[in-house]
């Protein structure tokens, strides 16, 4: 993925924190960790078909972050014609980090912030940024 | 002698946000519903995942299919105003879209998608305040303003 745009697409849930983390890990990368190497684009748009929207995921490396087992992102990319390249949950982030319970779902607390670091370090590492932080684990 | 009264359910609404991840709108979206969900509105409202309601979401698809709903959209493509209208078959009892609200009130959108700060509180809770008055105009209503 190293010399082309990474789109990475959270899904949009807001029942629950994981879809948050998800998005803050793609706003991190974007901004922090990998920028100019990760775009976003709305799920939405590319829900109803934007043209900007489809050409953009079909033409690059594609990462799709869901918060729970539905996999909204994943199957919406899906649709549109073009398999994720990477398709993480973002649940498997935290067991693998327990202690760190979000507490809040749009205000993911400390512990939440810290499972973004880790979610969007592991995911830097494979986008081939060099901007890796201490600490992280599997995705 | 007891008197029988009959208790009836709370109405409710489906908030229907875009989510707009890519748009410091759609945050603001995703912060006013919660808001509305969690603050103002809490018996009346319920959210509606708009990626599930596409794939095929039962309860999704049941709840909007039953019960009257409010799209919320970050910007003028309007797309969850437009997905509802496609899946749900039948259009929204409302439908606001951010960008023209705040146009409306003079109000800025906020400066990131990332985070919203404190000089953005004006803006959620327009948004915020807006979502309840269209809440409280459907459940108002006499017969079928929701179940």
């Amino acid at each position: 993925m190293a010399n082309k745009t990474t789109v990475v697409l959270p899904c949009s849930g807001i029942g629950k924190p994981y879809g948050e983390i998800g998005r803050q890990s793609t706003y991190t990368l974007m901004e922090d960790l990998c920028p100019g190497k990760v775009t976003t684009t709305c799920l939405a748009k590319l829900m109803i078909g934007d043209p900007d929207a489809v050409e953009l995921v079909k033409n690059n490396p594609v990462i799709t972050l869901d918060g729970c087992a539905q996999d909204c992102a994943r199957k919406n990319v899906e649709s549109a014609g073009k398999k994720p390249d990477r398709a993480v949950r973002v649940i498997n982030t935290f067991k693998h980090h327990r202690d760190l319970k979000p507490t809040g779902i749009l205000d993911l607390g400390e512990p939440g912030r810290k499972l973004v670091e880790i979610l969007a370090s592991d995911l830097a590492l494979e986008i081939d940024c060099p901007a890796k932080k201490e600490g992280s684990a599997d995705a | 002698m007891l008197e029988l009264v009959e208790i009836t359910p709370p109405k409710k609404v489906g908030i229907i946000p875009c989510n707009g991840e890519e748009l410091p709108e759609g945050t603001l979206t995703r912060f006013a519903c919660r808001k509305v969900l969690d603050q103002i509105k809490p018996n009346n409202t319920v959210t509606i995942c708009l990626p599930l309601f596409i794939n095929n979401g039962k309860e999704e698809r049941g709840f909007v299919e039953n019960f009257p709903t409010i799209t919320v959209d970050g910007c003028d493509k309007r797309c969850g105003q437009k997905i509802t209208e496609k899946l749900g078959g039948k259009k929204p009892e409302h439908s606001i879209v951010i960008t023209d609200l705040l146009k409306e009130h003079g109000i800025n959108a906020p400066g990131s998608a990332r985070t919203l700060v404190d000089m953005d509180q004006q803006a959620i809770d327009l948004v915020a305040g807006e979502i309840a008055k269209k809440v409280d105009e459907i459940i108002s209503k006499p017969n079928d303003g929701g179940k």
